[in-house]
């Protein structure tokens, strides 16, 4: 049987940030991975390090979302630093495209909202049409304008999470691919999870296992209501750089391949592709960047994401069970520097992180609740 | 390299002329781009866009993509899977692909 | 969207057979194919091939014509020229002519997209004048041309010493045939001749191509254990080891034709995720096919190499067999009526393939063959190297699908086809565990590139 410190369940990014942040802080973890062919929503990421517009309903998402964005660089150099797996982080400020004056206007009241509530630690620009094409020359005729944030940048995911595990490694931790992981139990002081292929006891355990979170959080009295919500991706051949700066649905990679989808799907565990769906995302993209019409797609795949009702984050300590704890979200790659350098401390007995107290699941129950 | 065991001349096939880079090249009518080449003494057709080393055709039947070259304007074209026409340009696919309107 | 009854992709001999056998039943079939011209590889080119010399490409090639005349009837709706991207469960399925994208139904599917050279990742393998056996008799049926210097030929299987004969046949001058079948393969396979007998023409035609390349004195260097392709910017010198002798030998040459066998090409039975399996016989990945050769996907059946490695006249009656199973689907004839006829094809199929396990003994690829070294590409999209691929193993990689997401290998052009078995087979076998278990690239479409504006348009008129 296999013993640890702290057995961190899910090796995508969530919780591979984690383990790393745990592991470079001296602590004896293993990451306990199902395998090749998991719903892994971290190899089906966009790859934004992303602030605007998030946190429009919890100003206080806004300012956990800005608190890793500020640290991605110096995670980023760490990383690169241990392993010699680049990230390709960039930070040039990233763009979201507007179609008309109407939505220019719209957007900008959203964001000098968000701007407000986060006392301005938030900020942006409005961009006219002429002032969008100094950045992106190739940007077609029907785009109005944008909005623009420093805060905003892209990494490349995979990239992100083969260095996140060689850190760990690099730090002692263990990676062990057990298959799905089936039950979680009380055996004194700590945990014993079974798994396909192993047995593992634990001081402390920690759940990242995304969509899989959803069976594993009442064996420690947690809740986790999550919901798949597919997004598509579609990748071109690359490309000579055209695009030097990230819109919310088009990137270019460092490689050169362009990337683009933001497809919101409720398709339950189809994590398949569909043509109208891609279709559709392909002219967005030609309508964004009309020169991309002759470029051609190599690839599409599709992805889960993991959703809470309300798309924020679930980050809990289990109350009836001391020592477990959940953490799960859709931005693996924009939190990533916050989980493993915010996070990680909480989970290893450090005060929580201002910023994420309103996530619990409690948020998800007021309405269930019946007066007496 | 490669040679035809009959040129076309003399065999009274359709004849085409093309354009490779600086080259004018003649094939057979029917003839792939790829078949052209490498019956006209090129040898490499494209570089990677990772390191920059030069390749060529090598399957002939669509499968590895390593013949890609720019076909009348169109970069990254499977040079064995297009046929050659009178009058086309056909050039080196140079690391990456460009824009093209 | 238009909903055709059958829709066959493919024009070998087992997709031409297929349309045929359909059409005898009432079924008008459309038939897809990527090539300008029918059949397949194997009889590629055969209405315009410029070798007018019979005796060149041999009668085997020549046989071909009946069935391309058969395709030609004006009742098939033959498509050439048409790439497949897209195959959905639906059976819904995007094809591209002309530059112009448009997606069809069908209410059942055969899929004849037959086989692929298997990948003989060696040193040098990547360099401009090192090709693949396929190609160069592609290269021969399709525009008469042949390597201007005297060629190696290396590696092993059929389709090497039939290109040998063919060279020779046509005058072509052979510096070398490295031959790399292991030396106690021979006596392996004696064991499985009595299968093979039952299908003696074909062993005899194996025995006399031997024949006629020992008679014309080519150079042919048994029991091959190392090769090596050597040149700066592109071929120039042919390395190899032969057992026993632990000293590099040299030939200069500006082509090298490599061979390692066929394998099924299952780019699109993947991508739809259809079952598959390992046939650790023919060292490849098939999909699992029932008795009228259909997948675990209702009303998509696979006939040909595409389903496992038959050879051409095997390919052929499966593609009668699955023209029946469509019939069935279709009812066009009933269980009784299909069974029956299916019969003789059956019996036919068996006799046939007979000679399989023979072959696939003898020139089963010796793992040297299969897993390229740490320096050498396993991916030459990508450039990524067998050794990368070990280092993920080390990493905690168990699969193809994060190991390709840690190093981008299989994300190129060629979409995973050239390095897909070579990665599952390292990963195997640095994780030691079956090819089974580690399993293949998760594929989606597109199967060939479409341009964004193809794909847009698509959609709207479907």
């Amino acid at each position: 049987m296999q013993q640890c410190d702290f057995a961190v369940i899910g090796g995508g990014l969530v919780g591979s940030a984690i383990a790393y942040g745990l592991a470079s802080q001296g602590h004896q973890v293993s990451i306990l991975d199902e395998g090749d062919v998991a719903y892994r929503a971290s190899r089906g990421n966009f790859g934004l390090v992303w602030v605007q517009g998030k946190g429009q309903e919890i100003p206080r998402y806004s300012q956990w979302s800005m608190r890793s964005a500020s640290k991605w660089s110096a995670l980023s150099q760490e990383l690169f630093e241990l392993t010699g797996v680049a990230t390709q982080h960039h930070n040039p400020g990233g763009v979201h495209l507007c179609y008309s004056e109407a939505e220019l206007a719209s957007r900008e009241v959203d964001l000098d909202a968000l701007s407000q509530a986060t006392d301005r630690q938030f900020s942006f620009k409005m961009l006219n049409h002429s002032q969008l094409h100094d950045l992106i020359p190739e940007i077609g005729e029907s785009v109005t304008g944008a909005s623009w944030s420093s805060w905003d940048g892209h990494a490349n995911p995979l990239y992100l999470l083969r260095a996140l595990h060689a850190g760990i490694r690099c730090h002692g931790g263990r990676f062990l691919a057990v298959g799905k992981v089936k039950e979680i139990r009380r055996n004194g002081e700590s945990y014993v999870i079974e798994s396909n292929h192993q047995t593992i006891t634990a001081d402390r355990v920690i759940l990242a296992a995304g969509l899989g979170n959803r069976e594993l959080a009442p064996q420690v009295g947690l809740d986790a209501p999550l919901i798949p919500n597919r997004g598509e991706i579609l990748v071109t051949e690359r490309m000579r750089p055209l695009l030097n700066l990230p819109t919310t649905y088009l990137r270019q990679t460092g490689e050169g391949s362009i990337l683009m989808g933001d497809s919101h799907e409720d398709v339950g565990f189809n994590d398949g592709t569909e043509t109208p769906v891609l279709a559709q995302i392909a002219k967005r993209a030609v309508r964004a960047l009309p020169a991309l019409a002759n470029t051609r797609v190599v690839r599409s795949w599709g992805a889960l994401r993991v959703m809470t009702p309300d798309g924020y984050p679930l980050y809990q300590a289990s109350e009836s069970h001391p020592g477990a704890f959940i953490a799960c979200c859709h931005s693996g790659v924009t939190l990533a520097a916050a989980h493993a350098k915010c996070l990680a401390p909480w989970f290893a007995g450090a005060e929580a992180p201002s910023e994420i107290t309103p996530f619990t699941a409690e948020r998800f129950h007021v309405q269930t609740s019946i007066p007496a | 390299m490669f040679k035809r065991l009959s040129p076309p001349e003399a065999t009274n096939e359709a004849v085409v002329t093309f354009h490779f880079d600086e080259q004018t090249v003649t094939a057979r009518l029917g003839d792939t781009v790829a078949a052209a080449l490498l019956t006209s003494g090129i040898s490499i057709c494209r570089s990677t866009p990772v390191s920059n080393a030069p390749r060529a055709p090598y399957c002939m039947m669509g499968v590895c993509f390593e013949c890609l070259v720019e076909v009348d304007g169109n970069p990254n074209v499977q040079a064995c899977q297009v046929e050659v026409r009178d009058g086309m340009h056909v050039h080196t696919q140079q690391g990456a692909r460009r824009l093209t309107s | 969207m238009i909903t055709h009854d059958l829709v066959i992709l493919g024009t070998g001999p087992a997709g031409m057979a297929a349309a045929t056998t359909a059409l005898e039943y009432g079924i008008t079939p459309v038939v897809i194919d990527e090539q300008p011209a029918a059949g397949g590889q194997i009889y590629r080119a055969l209405e315009s091939t410029p070798v007018r010399d019979r005796r060149i490409l041999g009668e085997d090639y020549w046989s071909g014509e009946s069935l391309i005349k058969g395709l030609k009837d004006p009742q098939i709706d033959y498509r050439p020229a048409t790439t497949v991207w897209q195959l959905t469960r639906q059976r819904e399925i995007g094809l591209l002519h002309d530059d112009k994208a448009e997606m069809i139904c069908a209410r059942h599917i055969i899929l004849a997209t037959g086989a692929m050279e298997r990948p003989m990742p060696i040193p040098g393998w990547t360099l401009p004048g090192v090709m693949t056996a396929g190609s160069g008799q592609i290269l021969l049926k399709s525009a008469g041309a042949v390597p201007q210097a005297p060629v190696v030929l290396a590696g092993c299987g059929p389709l090497l010493l039939l290109l040998a004969t063919q060279y020779l046949r046509a005058g072509v001058e052979i510096a070398a045939i490295l031959d790399t079948t292991p030396r106690n393969r021979y006596r392996a396979a004696l064991k499985h001749t009595p299968g093979a007998l039952r299908n003696a023409s074909t062993l005899l035609k194996g025995v006399g191509l031997l024949r006629e390349l020992r008679r014309a004195g080519v150079r042919h260097i048994k029991g091959v254990s190392a090769l090596r392709a050597e040149g700066s910017g592109q071929l120039e010198r042919v390395l190899w080891k032969q057992q026993g002798d632990d000293n590099w030998q040299t030939l200069e040459t500006p082509t090298l034709l490599l061979h390692q066998g066929v394998i099924p090409n299952t780019q699109i039975t993947r991508a739809v995720d259809c079952h598959h399996e390992w046939d650790e016989q023919q060292l490849s990945w098939r999909p699992r096919l029932d008795e009228w050769l259909s997948t675990d996907i209702p009303g998509i059946a696979v006939a040909g190499d595409g389903g496992g490695i038959v050879g051409a006249k095997a390919a052929a009656m499966q593609g009668q067999l699955a023209g029946l199973g469509a019939a069935l689907a279709l009812d066009k004839l009933t269980l009784a009526n299909s069974t029956e006829r299916a019969q003789p094809i059956r019996k036919a199929l068996a006799r046939d393939t007979a000679i399989r396990p023979f072959l696939d003994v003898l020139y089963r690829p010796a793992k040297q063959w299969r897993l390229p070294d740490d320096d050498t590409l396993a991916c030459r999209c990508e450039e990524v190297t067998g050794g990368e691929i070990r280092r993920m193993a080390e990493m905690g990689c168990r699969g193809p699908n994060q190991t390709k997401s840690f190093t981008r290998c299989g994300m190129g052009p060629c979409q995973g086809r050239m390095c897909g078995i070579t990665v599952s087979e390292l990963l195997a076998d640095a994780n030691q565990q079956s090819v089974e278990e580690t399993g293949y690239y998760r594929l989606r479409p597109p199967f060939k590139p479409i341009t964004l504006g193809q794909l847009a348009k698509a959609a709207e008129e479907g």
